[in-house]
């Protein structure tokens, strides 16, 4: 049977089982679109390719699923290359298809020409111009390969016009078949020996969880491992849901912004276990400082995180999952002694705290949601002074519950994504928490939410200010606010011109009302929270220093 | 059809990163690229087989003049000139076959640099025509590793391509 | 004396005359805000760092002038990279500052960290990582002068904030030298000669002016040639506004959307004189049908475009402006009316023409605009089909008047770029012409709009479609429309008003009477949503892999 390029594509996707592409068409990517016209795919129509990737990766992170996107050549390209990098830097699977010119035009500076495969090469794990229809089928099945194992990550894979238009017979590509690319997934026995050794021996030990807990599914595996070796975890931005916030061994996030408690018990253990996570500048301040006299057991997929930044003394490469299952299965469970004891004096004396004086603080609202929601809602947020606030305050206990952005750090990422999550959980509860500044940088979604009816409910943490550069402002340069006041639209009005509801929050008292109203309404809803405009996030352990010289 | 550039660039980070993008992005063939340091630290010298027609060539050379980093472009094979290659081949070689082999490498002015139970390292030095030759000389033995530099190129005569200033003198 | 990196990058600004910053501010490049903070110089802040680049280049192409952009490390830089391709696309000068990560952390996938340079190779005219502070004030003048030069086009800085942060002592340089750059301005003798002697026999000569006229400041040099040898003029899409848009010997535009007349006369003529223009595939259509008939003199500063997709009898290389003026004393005055009567045969038998009946129509905005306005507008558009009507519609009488995006076609542009536009051009009337779909893509610009009280009229071309997609689909897949009908938008004149600003929505003819006019004439900004025919298409039209003689009515 005869089938041209752009049905072979929609064929492959159907047989990677997506049910849902977010995407914006044009020109180049014309075939593709009337393949798709006949699909039993749905397409949701964003209103930036910005938007659409950044909610296939939201779809992604909700769901676990890789994240599909769709988009023309040229300008319609290059606006999804933020969502890429964002997708690369947090390890998420997302398969973005491009249009291009007609493989005759390539390299002419052609109309809506852009080299998207060499834009990319940077923020990619791997990318594809696919010269010739007859590789298509190959190359479209090798993508999800790529994207969903090992260290996820994005794909990308450039379609000129006239190969998805041209036409092919229909031949199975074979099963995948890729010399340079092989993960190990097995941790090699004699490390695990060797880290079963370092846990008995050690008296203080902590775990240091990341995203590579979430993305394994190991979340059960871990509290497993935790409640046996009775160690504290304490996660990164992206490890948070792999942990319960609630049980008594969590000690929250770590880092730049964590709680005091987790960042003692960093400095002042004897074993680090590192599970999925790759000792980034925001979690570990001053290198030679971080953890200085433990012992470091380094568990990751990814071999080239082991030893990157900071030597480790027993290095495990392989699944998260598979890995503490062998741990476990040599471990027997432990008796409580004095460092828990001392944790627990930690977490007593050095509580997160914020100054009630009775205006409207953001760690309020936040609370607030979280009582609201019952914890269990599916939080995506923004970056700045917010979405370090909800890491603190909202206690999160499912995994793949928060959808943000931590090694790119990109405003705007939080209503687009909030759109995929709600896509890829219909019947739950999802919130985006914004700041002022992001909630504009892709507000143009808001147009999205309303048309397929997604009922997100935004948050905005109004303090009229980019707030996070305003603290750095604030405590390093003397208050000089140079261009970070911010002159914003009436939110509530916006957004009823785009159909949704609005409401605005001055006070304390009138935030759980607000909430209730809105977790009751059928449609998308924005909350203009106007909060105390110079509250700072804290602790904060300024760059350079090491943990424990924390301000506040 | 096949022709030789020697591009003179400037010594700076993420240089051979610009020309091989461009390459990329234009659809431009590269047969072979060698690059290596001049007399002048500031200056490294590129050699690119370049795969195309006259049409091509023409856009490479223009193309490439475009990269603030690139000062000057020689189109090697419109003159007269001397290039070398060196390569590297594993060749199976029973003892039966080594003083054969050895002629080969004789008559190619070749050097044996390395000796294992079953196979022959030879290092072989010249223009592309002679390693072209020695290769195909030796494929009947079965080659079981082949390594070449890629090509560099100079033009005859008194004529210099200048390492620091670009400048051609006679 | 010794200053921070960050403040010398500020006096190197103000060496450089450097009126305006568009940007955003974020962790990296704090040094460089707080440097900002006692400057002179204006800083617009933008709500995304989009907006930053398409302000920077609206400025650009506006004023003529060098567009400066600013934005942070990571997600700030990457949201640059449209609006940097866009200006390399369309040759604008742009310069384009981005903050990194501390000098030892690059590479080792730090917060906030893209390899930025890496990423823009492809669509920078040349980029640099600063690693030595004390290279700075000498990397910023290269920039600016690569920028302006030759043919203008973007360069990027990446400025780590250790190098910002770091003490040099400042001074500017006087000179800089790049020895891998040296543009060629002046045309070779011989070729100019040749090209006055075929100009000279030319039976049925026609000027093909690009963008490079624009760039090359050279509108009064071509006037002279067209007058003086009687040569109709045919513009690119970036060439409109190089000749007046109501000179007798205008054509009009050519190509995909062009009239009927400009294709044709192209098509039958047998000499092309091609100034300042790139022969891009919206403009030749089939190449092997392009000027079947014609000796071609290509004139342009870049010697990579000369040859590039058609064979050149005549090249020059150098700057239009000289080359022309060197050129106009060897040519002799000629009238031509034959050819030129055949050119009025062709635009009686082949004008641009739209149905007025039926609704609202978009081509009847831009004509009501056109008159409203005396041509005199700056008008900004997005991409798509109200972009093509504007360019057949409105007839631009001065250069740098239409602010467009033409390579890369970037929907989005218009509503930033009018703000940059408007910034570099205080006092003038600025118009945003936008459709449905491109105006939502950097809405968030009103804010920036409001912020800087800027008194830009928006014009929403509203057919509650992405139109020009909904044409192709019409004419290329049988009307099976996918992902074209914005089944919900925002209620646009609503919105304005959320921004502070009025906002209108005009339905037909009568209320477009009334609307209009007291929207030019208002001091503040305002928007007007146009309800126009949801099915309108660009005409005439040139079907894919056709010649461009052989256009069709739509």
């Amino acid at each position: 049977m005869v089938k041209s390029g752009a049905q072979i594509l929609v064929d492959g996707l159907l047989e990677q089982g997506v049910d849902t592409i977010f995407g914006y068409p044009g020109g180049a990517v014309l075939p593709i679109y009337d393949a798709l016209y006949d699909a039993e795919i749905r397409h949701i129509l964003t209103r930036h390719e910005q938007g659409a990737a950044h909610a296939a990766d939201g779809y992604a992170r909700a769901s676990g699923r890789p994240g599909v996107c769709l988009a023309t050549s040229g300008p319609g390209a290059t606006n999804l290359v933020t969502g890429i990098t964002n997708a690369y830097m947090d390890s998420v699977p997302l398969v973005a298809f491009t249009g291009q010119v007609v493989t005759a035009q390539l390299g002419k500076d052609s109309f809506q020409e852009a080299d998207i495969t060499g834009i990319t090469l940077p923020v990619t794990k791997h990318n594809y111009l696919v010269k010739d229809v007859r590789e298509l089928a190959r190359v479209v099945r090798e993508a999800f390969y790529l994207a969903t194992t090992g260290r996820p990550g994005p794909v990308l894979v450039d379609i000129p016009r006239d190969v998805s238009a041209g036409l092919t017979g229909d031949e199975d590509p074979g099963p995948v078949n890729l010399p340079g690319y092989r993960p190990v997934t097995e941790p090699a026995p004699a490390r695990v020996e060797e880290a079963v050794r370092a846990i008995l021996a050690a008296e203080r030990p902590v775990i240091y969880a990341g995203g590579g807990v979430v993305n394994s599914g190991a979340h059960a595996e871990l509290q497993r491992f935790a409640e046996l070796i009775l160690a504290p975890v304490t996660a990164t931005l992206m490890g948070l849901t792999g942990f319960p916030g609630d049980h008594p061994l969590s000690l929250g996030m770590l880092g730049m912004h964590g709680s005091k408690y987790a960042n003692y018990a960093v400095c002042e253990c004897d074993l680090l276990i590192a599970v999925g996570v790759r000792f980034d500048d925001r979690v570990t301040g001053r290198l030679e400082c971080f953890a200085k006299d433990a012992k470091i057991i380094h568990i990751d997929i990814d071999p080239a995180e082991i030893g990157k930044n900071v030597r480790v003394d027993i290095a495990i490469v392989g699944d998260v999952k598979k890995t503490l299952n062998a741990l476990c299965a040599r471990l027997k469970a432990r008796l409580p002694g004095a460092w828990q004891e001392k944790i627990r004096q930690w977490k007593k004396e050095y509580p997160l705290t914020y100054e009630e004086n009775g205006h409207l603080k953001p760690q309020q609202v936040i609370r607030e949601i979280y009582r609201a929601t019952g914890g269990r809602a599916r939080i995506a947020t923004d970056v700045g002074q917010h979405q370090m606030w909800t890491a603190q305050y909202y206690t999160f206990t499912r995994p793949r519950s928060f959808i943000s952005s931590g090694g790119l750090g990109t405003m705007g990422f939080g209503l687009p994504a909030a759109i995929g999550v709600q896509v890829a959980c219909p019947d739950e509860v999802v919130f985006s928490i914004s700041g002022d500044g992001s909630i504009q940088m892709n507000i143009q979604e808001m147009a999205t939410a309303v048309n397929y009816d997604l009922p997100v409910k935004i948050a905005v943490m109004d303090n009229g200010y980019l707030g996070m550069v305003r603290q750095w402002q604030e405590l390093f340069y003397n208050r000089r606010y140079s261009y970070t006041e911010l002159r914003n639209p009436d939110f509530v009005k916006l957004a009823e011109a785009y159909g949704a509801a609005g409401r605005r929050v001055t006070k304390p008292e009138e935030v759980a009302p607000a909430l209730a109203e809105a977790l009751a309404a059928p449609k998308p809803v924005m909350i203009d929270f106007v909060i105390e405009r110079e509250e700072n996030v804290l602790p904060m352990v300024p760059p350079g220093e090491s943990l424990d010289k924390m301000l506040g | 059809m096949r022709q030789t550039l020697a591009v003179l660039v400037e010594n700076n980070p993420g240089v051979l990163a610009r020309v091989a993008g461009l390459f990329s992005r234009r659809g431009f063939n590269i047969d072979s690229l060698a690059v290596g340091r001049t007399d002048n630290p500031a200056v490294s010298r590129m050699t690119i087989v370049v795969e195309g027609d006259d049409h091509t060539l023409e856009q490479v050379t223009k193309q490439l003049h475009k990269l603030i980093d690139v000062i000057k472009i020689i189109d090697v094979t419109a003159e007269e000139y001397v290039d070398r290659e060196l390569v590297l081949i594993k060749v199976s070689a029973d003892p039966g076959q080594r003083i054969e082999i050895a002629q080969i490498a004789e008559i190619f002015r070749a050097r044996i640099v390395d000796l294992g139970r079953r196979t022959l390292t030879l290092e072989c030095t010249g223009n592309e025509g002679k390693i072209r030759a020695f290769e195909e000389s030796l494929r009947p033995y079965g080659i079981k590793e082949l390594v070449r530099t890629g090509k560099i190129a100079m033009l005859r005569g008194s004529r210099y391509t200048g390492g620091g200033n670009g400048k051609e003198e006679e | 004396m010794e200053i921070v990196a960050a403040e010398a990058l500020v006096r190197c600004l103000e060496e450089e005359k450097v009126e305006i910053i568009f940007g955003l501010p974020g962790g990296a490049m704090v040094p460089v805000y707080d440097a900002l903070y006692h400057s002179k110089i204006k800083h617009v802040l933008v709500r995304h760092e989009q907006g930053a680049a398409h302000a920077a280049d609206g400025y650009a192409r506006a004023t003529g002038r060098v567009g400066v952009g600013m934005a942070t490390s990571g997600p700030g830089a990457t949201n640059l990279v449209t609006g940097i391709a866009n200006a390399y696309m369309d040759s604008v000068p742009l310069v384009i500052f981005t903050g990194q990560v501390n000098t030892s952390q690059v590479g080792t996938d730090a917060f906030q960290e893209v390899d930025i340079t890496g990423i823009t190779i492809p669509v920078t005219k040349h980029n640099y990582l600063v690693k030595d502070p004390k290279k700075l004030p000498e990397i910023v003048k290269k920039a600016f002068y690569i920028a302006s030069s030759g043919r203008p086009g973007p360069v990027l800085i990446d400025l780590p904030r250790d190098v910002a942060s770091a003490p040099i002592e400042f001074q500017y340089p006087r000179e800089i030298v790049l020895r891998g750059y040296k543009p060629t301005y002046r045309g070779h003798p011989t070729k100019i000669n040749e090209a006055a002697r075929l100009i000279n026999e030319a039976q049925r000569p026609v000027i093909y002016a690009g963008g490079g006229i624009i760039n090359a400041g050279a509108g009064a040099e071509l006037q002279a040639l067209a007058q003086t040898v009687s040569a109709p003029v045919t513009n690119t899409f970036m060439g409109l506004s190089s000749f007046p848009g109501d000179h007798p010997l205008f054509l009009g535009m050519l190509g995909l959307h062009g009239t009927r007349y400009a294709n044709l006369a192209v098509t039958e003529c047998d000499l092309l004189i091609a100034l300042g223009a790139r022969f891009d595939d919206r403009v030749t259509g089939k190449l092997s049908s392009f000027a079947p008939q014609a000796k071609i003199i290509h004139v342009d500063i870049d010697p990579a475009e000369i040859g590039k997709n058609v064979r050149i009898h005549v090249p020059i290389v150098g700057d239009v402006k000289q080359i022309l003026q060197a050129l106009l004393p060897l040519l002799e005055k000629r009238e031509r009316p034959a050819w030129l009567q055949r050119i009025e045969e062709l635009k009686r038998l082949y004008p641009l023409r739209y149905e007025r009946e039926n609704g609202l129509k978009p081509q009847f905005i831009i004509e009501e605009l056109y008159r409203l306005t005396g041509g005199d507008a700056v008008v900004v558009t997005d991409v798509g089909q109200h972009q093509m009507w504007v360019a057949q519609y409105y007839r631009f009488s001065r250069p740098r008047s239409l602010i467009s995006s033409g390579g890369l076609g970037t929907m989005g542009f218009g509503l930033p770029a009018a703000v940059g536009a408007q910034l570099g051009l205080p006092g003038k009337l600025v118009i945003l012409v936008t459709g449905d779909g491109s105006f939502q893509m950097n809405i968030q610009e009103l804010a920036t709009v409001r912020e800087q009280s800027l008194p830009l009229k928006i014009f929403i071309l509203n057919n509650q479609q992405l139109g020009m997609v909904r044409q192709l689909q019409e004419v290329y897949c049988e009307g099976r429309y996918m992902a074209v009908d914005f089944k919900f938008h925002p209620d646009f004149a609503l919105l304005a008003k959320a921004y502070d600003m009025a906002g209108y929505t005009v339905r037909d003819e009568k209320e477009a009477a009334l609307v209009l006019p007291e929207v030019l004439a208002a001091p503040g900004p305002a928007l007007v949503n146009c309800l126009v025919h949801p099915e309108e298409n660009v005409s005439p039209m040139v079907l894919a892999g056709r010649g461009i003689h052989e256009a069709i009515e739509c």
